[in-house]
């Protein structure tokens, strides 16, 4: 506890650190997601390969990734980007499923009364069926954002700085408290960001939050990569 | 006026739904389809406003070919009202009967205004517009529905078994505020049923098709009633089993109306006979 209160300091500046490294990917790959996740329902071919292709890369073990990056990208071997690009790319892998899934999810009425209305494709993706797939991407966003902010301390291992840092630092000098000190944070900071996004689903579909407090029973779709 | 020349559809899995369909539907009417499952009623109804394109033949609308006009522009000046109301549900009330007019460029406050006032045309209690369609019961998300389908003020309303999914108390209600809503805005509506009592009590043109979309015969209830074109026809509307074929019988003091299967098929209103002196001793 003492080296806690001492270290103050210290352990706010990772927390930061921790952040900057988190949020570029957890965004990121919502934004990439969405349109792979589209194309791998639009197509029967562009499915196959989209959707194999991200079951492959989840499987890559983290740690190699981050060290073969900068030789694939050119990045240097310490730069965070190769950090912020390997977790990019795992939370592609899992939420392009999910978005694909979510998309599937939306009913097929629902659908076809919208063209019928007059949407147009476009319109009726971003108007209708996005914001129906909703329930599902925010499950599957909670678990990219849980992941990515626990698999970030990897990237202590290679010297980017991050709350991991802590543990590669209390192992090495032999202080117990630091290490706890970095998991602790680490557990917190991956419980805030869940709960930001609780609330953001909350906001952002109300029509999810009403039916809820309806009718308990509402399915909640969720959907494992 | 809509119009059917030689109209067949054909799906790619070489389902032939609807075949050399032709027939004039006219203004302001209430044309109704009726016919057994996968006669291709729906077919016919998609593809008046090119959900289904025609595989041959041609689709007028006024006279202009609709296979000319962009189906996103033409589907914004058809109502369509389908089967368990197809209602979005991330939208309230409001916002789903404001749909369209918001997809056409209505301000949002006068097509909010607009869809309110739709609220009362269809019988909806206005507190209900800012619940979420799963807030409603199966009846009123039936009349939001039809109150979406105004909401662009259009001339041809299409309406796929709007009234399928609720009970007969509720259905019989939706059915006479159509009747109602029909008499005050004589729209031309084109309106899908299995129920031949519904198709007798809304169309002034019924349509009974065979399997395949093949019309078995066209004409208006009474006609139907009167001059069955076949077996098919008779046993659709019911004239063989002697469900029309009424007579009356005396029970006691009562007069009562008697189907051929000697079913009770109900009493005579006595606020609403002729004046004349035919009493029911005359009447067979
Ligand atoms: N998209 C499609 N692909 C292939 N076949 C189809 C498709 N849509 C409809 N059909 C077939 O076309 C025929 C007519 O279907 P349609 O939906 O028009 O029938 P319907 O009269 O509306 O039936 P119901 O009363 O059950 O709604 C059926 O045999 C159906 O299986
Ligand atoms: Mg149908």
């Amino acid at each position: 506890m003492t080296w806690v209160l001492a270290n103050l300091g210290l352990i706010w500046a990772r927390t930061l650190d921790h952040v900057v490294l988190s949020l570029p990917p957890i965004l990121l790959c919502f934004v990439i997601a969405v349109p792979l996740g589209w194309l791998a329902r639009r197509y029967r071919v562009s499915r196959g390969i989209i959707l194999t292709g991200a079951g492959l890369l989840y499987a890559v073990p983290s740690l190699p990734l981050i060290f073969v990056l900068p030789a694939v990208i050119g990045t240097s071997l310490l730069s965070p980007l190769n950090v912020i690009i390997a977790l990019t790319l795992y939370g592609i892998a899992l939420m392009v499923r999910v978005v694909s899934d979510g998309l599937d999810s939306v009913d097929a009425d629902v659908r076809q009364s919208a063209s019928a209305m007059g949407y147009s494709t476009w319109s009726r993706f971003w108007q209708v069926e996005l914001p129906l797939a909703g329930p599902v991407l925010l499950a599957g966003m909670r678990v990219v954002a849980v992941s990515t902010v626990s698999l970030v301390t990897v990237g202590a291992v290679i010297g980017v700085q991050s709350l991991g840092s802590l543990f590669t630092d209390g192992f090495q000098r032999g202080i117990q408290a630091e290490i706890v000190a970095g998991l602790v944070a680490t557990v917190a900071l991956a419980l805030l960001f869940d709960g930001a996004l609780v609330l953001a689903g909350r906001m952002l579909m109300p029509w999810t939050r009403r039916v809820t407090t309806a009718k308990p029973s509402v399915p909640v779709e969720v959907s494992a990569a | 006026m809509i119009e059917f020349h030689s109209v067949s559809k054909r799906f790619p899995d070489g389902t032939l739904a609807v075949a050399d369909f032709s027939l004039v539907l006219p203004s302001h009417q209430t044309t109704v389809l009726v016919g057994s499952s996968g006669s291709g009623k729906t077919t016919l109804l998609r593809m008046i406003n090119r959900m289904v394109d025609p595989t041959s033949g041609s689709i007028e609308i006024d006279g202009e070919d609709i296979a000319t006009l962009p189906p996103v522009k033409l589907r914004r000046g058809i109502g369509y009202v389908m089967q368990n109301s197809g209602l979005l549900p991330h939208r309230t009330v409001v916002d789903n009967v404001a749909t369209v007019p918001l997809l056409r460029g209505t301000p949002k406050r006068q097509a909010r205004q607009d869809a309110l006032a739709l609220l009362d045309t269809v019988g909806l209690d206005r507190s209900l517009a800012t619940r979420y369609p799963s807030q409603l019961s199966g009846g009123q998300q039936q009349r939001v529905g039809v109150a979406r389908g105004l909401a662009v003020n259009p001339n041809i309303l299409l309406m796929d078994e709007p009234f399928g999914a609720v009970d007969p108390i509720v259905r019989a209600e939706l059915q006479q505020e159509l009747v109602r809503l029909q008499d005050e805005l004589d729209k031309t509506v084109v309106f899908v049923t299995h129920d031949i009592e519904e198709a007798f009590l809304l169309g002034d043109q019924i349509v009974i098709l065979r399997e395949g979309g093949l019309i078995a015969q066209v004409g208006s209830p009474a006609e139907l009633l009167a001059n069955p074109a076949d077996d098919f026809v008779a046993s659709f509307v019911g004239a063989d089993r002697g469900r029309r074929a009424l007579h009356l019988e005396r029970h006691g003091d009562e007069d009562v109306v008697v189907d051929s299967d000697g079913r009770l098929a109900g009493v005579l209103d006595p606020s609403r006979r002729p004046a004349a002196p035919a009493g029911p001793e005359s009447a067979r």
